[in-house]
């Protein structure tokens, strides 16, 4: 086949301008497959053609494109998700870990505040097994006291001031059986500082006054009632003002009390 | 070869291919369609429907029945040409006048058009005017050669010859 001559005929011209048969057409795609010059001279013509028409718009419209582009639906806007970002799960998740973040902080101050509670019971606990124990070692002196007050065996001797001292008295309950007597101390007053009370127990004919000891613990002794130890014949007692640490014979311008044991016949 | 990969993708809907085409053909076709309607705004409007139509029918265009450039040049014209038919438009155009396309060409910078078709505008009105009537029947109106030839009263074999000649000379002009 005669290439140059086929184009020539101005056959292909006809091609592009799409004014040959549809046989025609398959005919002129079929040689332009087989014959790169058929196929370059088509391309040529049809870029002139393609010039030769541009040539004659004008006052194209520029926004044509987005419109078509609009009107096909191509590159629709970005569409927001219209689905919520968060759904319910989400919410109930962080709503829970809430929740959960407020009761763990509501649990540990409440433990703070149960130890602090316990705490706080613990010494008011021991405070009051505290007092418990004083009270019981009260109710035993108290009935101890009762006691002696009920035996029909205690010698009761109520000493009285003396002299300068006439303001003052003291009681002593002497259980002869066992060998002491309780001193009732309340009506003296708390010795100055340096000076201690002196208890005597004395014999009358001759007057022999034998030292029971110092009330060393009278101002700190609640209820000034002191358990001493006698094991003399006493005929009667007395208390007298002496120097700390006591003395060998009292005083007898700091007698304070003296009192005589009545006879029992 | 590019177009034709251009061609196929847009066969497969593909938009980007779509906006390529547009781009390389759309100023072709609002020209044909200019010269056939006479109006720079139905022209656009015609237009955009042209190549609407193209992008629904891009499963029908068949490479091995013609070129891609004559499938959606063939749209437009008979696009145009039903938009002269329609009601309206005849109301609103009583009298087209017959002047060829070398009437519309613009010979002056035209600051809407910057292509480079204003630059060879010139060359293509000097063109013979046995050429303009012969590339007006077969390029912008869409004749067959058949109808080519019974319109200018010429055998078809003078019409091919005739014509090839023409689109010769203009080659000469555009392509260089």
């Amino acid at each position: 086949m005669d290439i140059k001559a086929y184009i020539e005929s101005g056959i292909l011209e006809l091609y592009v301008a799409g004014a040959l048969s549809e046989k025609e057409n398959m005919e002129v795609h079929a040689l332009m497959q087989e014959h790169p010059e058929i196929l370059q001279e088509v391309l040529e013509i049809e870029k002139a053609i393609t010039q030769l028409t541009a040539a004659t718009s004008r006052d194209k419209d520029q926004a044509a494109l987005e419109n078509i582009k609009e009107r096909l639906g191509f590159n629709p806007k970005v569409i927001p998700i219209t689905k919520p970002k968060y759904n319910w799960v989400t919410y109930t998740g962080w709503a829970a870990s809430v929740i959960l973040t407020l009761g763990l902080f509501w649990t540990i101050n409440k433990n703070k505040q149960l130890s602090s509670d316990i705490q706080t019971v613990t010494i008011e606990k021991s405070y009051l097994e505290q007092q418990i124990e004083a009270a019981n070692t009260n109710l035993n002196d108290a009935k101890t006291l009762i006691s002696v007050l009920r035996d029909d065996n205690i010698t009761q001797v109520p000493l009285a001031g003396q002299g300068n001292f006439a303001q003052t008295y003291a009681k002593v309950y002497w259980d002869k059986d066992q060998q002491r007597i309780f001193l009732d101390a309340a009506g003296l007053p708390e010795p100055p500082a340096g000076k201690v009370y002196q208890v005597w127990s004395l014999t009358l004919n001759p007057l022999t006054p034998v030292s029971l000891g110092t009330l060393d613990s009278f101002i700190t002794d609640d209820n000034k009632i002191f358990e001493i130890e006698n094991l003399n014949q006493s005929e009667a007692f007395g208390i007298t003002l002496e120097p700390e640490g006591g003395s060998e014979s009292p005083t007898m311008e700091q007698l304070y009390t003296l009192g005589v044991v009545a006879t029992t016949s | 070869m590019e177009l034709d990969l251009l061609v196929e993708q847009f066969k497969q809907q593909d938009e980007k291919a779509f906006e390529s085409l547009y781009n390389m053909y759309s100023t072709s076709m609002h020209g044909v369609i200019n010269n056939i309607v006479r109006d720079t705004e139905i022209a656009n409007e015609v237009m955009q429907d042209v190549f609407i139509k193209a992008w629904h029918n891009a499963g029908t265009y068949s490479a091995e029945k013609g070129r891609f450039f004559t499938w959606i040049l063939n749209i437009a014209r008979n696009a145009a040409i039903d938009k002269t038919r329609s009601k309206s438009f005849k109301n609103a155009k009583q009298n087209l006048n017959a002047d060829f396309f070398v009437d519309i060409i613009e010979t002056h910078e035209s600051l809407n058009d910057k292509t480079d078709a204003i630059g060879i505008g010139k060359f293509i009105k000097k063109l013979a005017k046995k050429c303009v009537e012969v590339i007006e029947l077969l390029y912008f109106k869409g004749y067959t050669q058949n109808e080519a030839s019974e319109a200018l009263n010429m055998p078809i074999g003078t019409i091919k010859t005739r014509n090839r000649n023409c689109i010769k000379e203009l080659r000469a002009i555009v392509l260089t």
